[in-house]
C-alpha cells in the first residue's frame, strides 16, 4: 500500500526534492492567464488534428442553393407548440428570397422549419489521416438532407465553420514545423557561437544582425514567389515552412547563444569540463537541459509569429494556394470589399487567428516568467 | 562622436552589400529570365519571336554570361540609378519606383512619429500608476495590437467604413488628386487620408514600444537616485520626467533599429489591402508576374531604407547616451 504524502507538506516546504521541472511547473501554475491560454492552445491542436471529425461538414462540399448562407444560432430548448419544452438543440431553418430586380438572395429565417442536431451523429463520410474512416462527426443533422451552417457559408456554399476547423490543421501545424526548424537552425548557430566564441561568434552574430535589419516580408515574398508554380501542394507547403524559418531563426539563435555564453562559465559546467566530459557531453547532457526552459518559452512565442506569416502571405496569394485550407487561403476570400459587406462572417478565420496568436503570447509569457524557477522565488 | 559616425558608416557599407546580393539572388531565383519571360508572352499573343533581337536584349542586359558578371552589371547600372527594364510596363524601373517610394517613406516615419508619439505618454502612465484601471486598459489593448495583423485590423475598419459609414478607406489620394501634380492641396488631401494606414500599421509597434516604456520605466522607478530626488521635495512630475524617463528613454530610441525593418515589413501588406499607392503593392503585383528587375528593386530598395534606419538609431542612440560613443 502506498503512503500518501499530505500535499500540504510539499506546497509549505519546496526543498531541494523538486526537480526544476517541478519547480517551473509550479510557478506556471500561478498565471492563471497561461494556463487557459494552454488549454485553447491544446484544444486548438487537438481541433486540428481531428479536423475531419470535428468539422461537420467535408470542407470543398459546395452547394449552388446554400451561397452566402448567413450563420445559425443553435437554440438548446425546443418549445412545443403547446408550451411543452424539451433539452433538443436545433436551428432555425431559412429559406432564400430573390429581389426581382437585382436578383440578389436573401435568406430569412423560417419559423417552421427546425434542424435538429445530433452529437456524433452520421454525416458525410471522410478518411481522416488517410487511415481511419467513418462517417460519424462531432456535430451533425438528425436529418442528412438538411445542411446548417453555424458560421454561414461562402461563396460557393462551402461551410466556412469546417473550412476553419480544416484551417487550423495546416496554420497551427506550419507554427509549429517552421518553428522546429528555425529551432534546429537557431539552436545549431547559437550554440557553436556562444560556446566557441571568437571568430564564429562574430561572423555568426552578423549574419543575425544583417537578417534582423531586413525587413522580413519584401524578402518571404520574394522567395516564395520563386517558387516553381507547378509544385504540388504539399511540396509547397514544406517551401513554405523552409521559407519562413530560414528568416525566422534568428531570435532563437540570439536566446540560445545568451544562454550559452552566460552558463560558459558557471561552476557545474567547469566541473563537467574538467571531470574530462567531452564537449559533446558538457554540451548536450549539462548545457542544453539548463536552458531547455527558455527554450521553450521562446519557441512558444516565436510560433505566433509564423501563423501571422503564414496567414499574410496566403492572404496575398504568395504562400499556400487553394486545395490547401489554411487560415490564410480563407481571409483571401474576405479580400474585396464587396464580399465582407455582403458576408462579414468570412472573417472567422481571422478570429481564429487572433485567438490563436493571443493564446500562444500569453502562454509564451507564462513560461517566460516560470523558466526561471530559482530567481523567481526571490518576488 | 565624429568617429564613431563614421565608423558606423563604414559598417553600413558590408551590410549593404549583401542586402544587394539578397536582392539579386531573389531576382535570379524563378526559373528563366527576363527575355525568356518577354518570348513567351510574345509568342503567347502571336507576334513573331525575332531571335536575333532576343539575342540582342540577353547581350544588352548581360543576361547570356555567368552569373557573377550579370550581378556587377546589375548593381553597377544601380548605382548609377538604372534598375534595368520593367517587362511589365515596358518602361525602366527607375521611373516607376520613386514616386511610390517617396510615398512609402512619408507613410512609415508618420508612423513612427506616431507610435513614439502614443507610446510614450502612455507608457509612463502605465508605470507610475501601476496596476492602476488605466494601466490594466492599456495592457489589454497593448495586448490586442501585438496579437492582431495589421492586414486584419485593415479588413475590419474596411468594413466599418463601408457598413456604417459609406464611406471607403481604401488609397490615399481622392479621385480628383490621383494624377494631379503635386499642390498644397494635394498634400493636405494626402494628410487627411494617411491618418488611417498610420494608425493601422502603428498598433503592433506602439504596443510593443508602451511595453518596453513601462517596462524601462518601472525598472528606474525603484532605484535610490529617485527615492533621494523625492526626499528632497522635487515635485512629483518633475522628478519623474526629468530623471527616470530620461533614463528609460535610451531603450526607446534602439528601437528604431527594428522598429523601422517591421513598419516597412507591415506596410507592404497593409498597403496591399488598403490600395494604397505605395511600394508594397507594385512590388507584390510585380513578383506576381515575375517582373524581376522591378521586383528586385523594391526589395533592394527597402532594405536599404531599413539599413539605414537602424544606422540611424544607433546614431543617435550614441546621442543620447555618451557611454556608447565610447566604446
Amino acid at each position: 500500500m502506498n503512503t500518501l504524502v499530505d500535499p500540504r507538506a510539499i506546497a509549505m516546504n519546496p526543498d531541494a526534492q523538486a526537480s526544476q521541472w517541478k519547480l517551473t511547473w509550479r510557478a506556471f501554475r500561478k498565471h492563471k492567464l497561461a494556463l487557459a491560454s494552454l488549454v485553447i492552445v491544446v484544444l486548438f491542436y487537438l481541433i486540428g488534428a481531428f479536423a475531419e471529425f470535428v468539422a461537420p461538414f467535408d470542407p470543398e462540399s459546395t452547394s449552388s442553393r446554400n451561397i452566402y448562407h448567413p450563420p445559425q444560432g443553435i437554440h438548446l430548448i425546443d418549445w412545443g407548440e403547446d408550451g411543452s419544452w424539451a433539452i433538443r438543440p436545433y436551428v432555425q431553418g431559412m429559406t432564400i428570397k430573390r429581389d426581382p430586380i437585382s436578383l440578389s438572395a436573401t435568406y430569412e429565417p423560417d419559423p417552421n422549419r427546425k434542424i435538429y442536431l445530433s452529437l456524433f451523429g452520421q454525416g458525410q463520410p471522410y478518411t481522416m489521416w488517410g487511415l481511419i474512416q467513418s462517417d460519424r462527426h462531432l456535430l451533425t443533422s438528425a436529418d442528412l438532407d438538411e445542411a446548417f451552417f453555424l458560421l454561414g457559408t461562402d461563396r460557393l456554399g462551402r461551410d466556412v465553420l469546417s473550412r476553419t476547423i480544416h484551417g487550423a490543421r495546416i496554420s497551427m501545424s506550419i507554427g509549429l514545423m517552421g518553428v522546429t526548424l528555425s529551432l534546429l537552425i537557431g539552436v545549431f548557430l547559437g550554440g557553436v557561437s556562444g560556446y566557441y566564441g571568437g571568430t564564429i561568434d562574430m561572423v555568426v552574430q552578423r549574419v543575425v544582425e544583417l537578417i534582423l535589419s531586413l525587413p522580413t516580408i519584401p524578402i518571404w515574398l520574394g522567395l516564395s514567389a520563386a517558387l516553381p508554380q507547378d509544385w504540388s501542394p504539399l511540396t509547397r507547403y514544406f517551401a513554405i515552412t523552409v521559407i519562413l524559418s530560414l528568416v525566422g531563426w534568428t531570435e532563437l539563435a540570439r536566446v540560445v547563444r545568451g544562454r550559452f555564453l552566460s552558463l560558459r562559465m558557471e561552476d557545474f559546467v567547469i566541473a563537467a569540463r574538467l571531470d574530462g566530459g567531452s564537449q559533446g557531453r558538457v554540451i548536450f547532457r549539462h548545457m542544453l537541459p539548463s536552458m531547455a526552459s527558455h527554450i521553450i518559452a521562446s519557441v512558444t512565442l516565436a510560433i505566433p509569429a509564423m501563423i501571422i506569416a503564414e496567414t499574410a502571405l496566403s492572404f496575398i496569394g504568395l504562400g499556400l494556394t487553394p486545395p490547401i485550407i489554411s487560415w490564410g487561403v480563407l481571409l483571401k476570400e474576405a479580400q474585396n470589399i464587396r464580399s465582407i459587406a455582403q458576408a462579414p462572417w468570412l472573417f472567422a478565420p481571422g478570429v481564429a487567428v487572433c485567438i490563436a496568436v493571443l493564446a500562444f503570447n500569453f502562454l509564451g509569457d507564462g513560461l517566460r516568467d516560470a523558466a526561471d524557477p530559482y530567481t523567481n522565488e526571490r518576488h | 562622436m565624429i568617429t564613431y559616425v563614421i565608423r558606423r558608416l563604414i559598417w553600413a557599407i558590408p551590410f549593404l552589400f549583401a542586402a544587394s546580393l539578397v536582392a539579386f539572388a531573389l531576382i535570379t531565383l524563378p526559373p528563366g529570365d527576363y527575355v525568356t519571360t518577354m518570348a513567351q508572352t510574345l509568342a503567347e499573343s502571336g507576334d513573331q519571336v525575332d531571335q536575333a533581337r532576343l539575342a540582342a536584349l540577353r547581350a544588352r542586359y548581360g543576361l547570356d554570361q555567368p552569373l557573377i558578371v550579370q550581378y556587377f552589371m546589375w548593381i553597377g547600372g544601380v548605382l548609377q540609378g538604372d534598375f534595368g527594364m520593367s517587362f511589365e510596363w515596358n518602361q525602366p524601373v527607375a521611373d516607376l519606383i520613386w514616386e511610390r517610394l517617396g510615398l512609402s517613406f512619408i507613410l512609415e516615419f508618420s508612423t513612427l512619429i506616431f507610435a513614439w508619439g502614443v507610446a510614450l505618454p502612455i507608457g509612463v502612465y502605465s508605470a507610475v500608476r501601476k496596476y492602476s484601471v488605466g494601466d490594466y486598459v492599456a495592457s489589454v489593448l497593448g495586448f490586442l495590437g501585438l496579437a492582431l495583423p495589421n492586414f486584419l485590423i485593415a479588413l475590419v475598419l474596411m468594413y466599418i467604413a463601408v457598413v456604417h459609414f459609406g464611406t471607403d478607406v481604401t488609397g490615399l489620394f481622392s479621385p480628383q488628386y490621383r494624377d494631379a501634380p503635386w499642390s498644397w492641396a494635394k498634400f493636405t488631401n494626402l494628410l487627411a487620408h494617411l491618418w488611417i494606414p498610420v494608425i493601422i500599421l502603428g498598433t503592433s509597434t506602439t504596443a510593443s514600444l508602451i511595453r518596453i516604456m513601462r517596462a524601462n520605466l518601472l525598472d528606474e522607478l525603484s532605484k535610490p537616485y529617485v527615492v533621494t530626488a523625492r526626499a528632497k521635495g522635487l515635485s512629483e512630475w518633475k522628478l519623474i520626467l526629468k530623471y527616470p524617463v530620461r533614463l528609460a528613454l535610451n531603450p526607446f530610441v534602439s528601437t528604431i533599429g527594428w522598429a523601422f525593418p517591421q513598419l516597412i515589413s507591415g506596410a507592404v501588406i497593409t498597403a496591399y489591402v488598403l490600395s494604397l499607392p505605395t511600394a508594397g503593392p507594385l512590388m507584390l503585383q510585380a513578383l506576381l508576374a515575375q517582373d524581376m528587375y522591378l521586383a528586385g528593386a523594391f526589395i533592394l530598395l527597402l532594405c536599404c531604407f531599413s539599413i539605414v534606419g537602424m544606422l540611424i538609431s544607433d546614431i543617435l542612440l550614441a546621442l543620447v547616451d555618451p557611454r556608447i560613443r565610447f566604446r
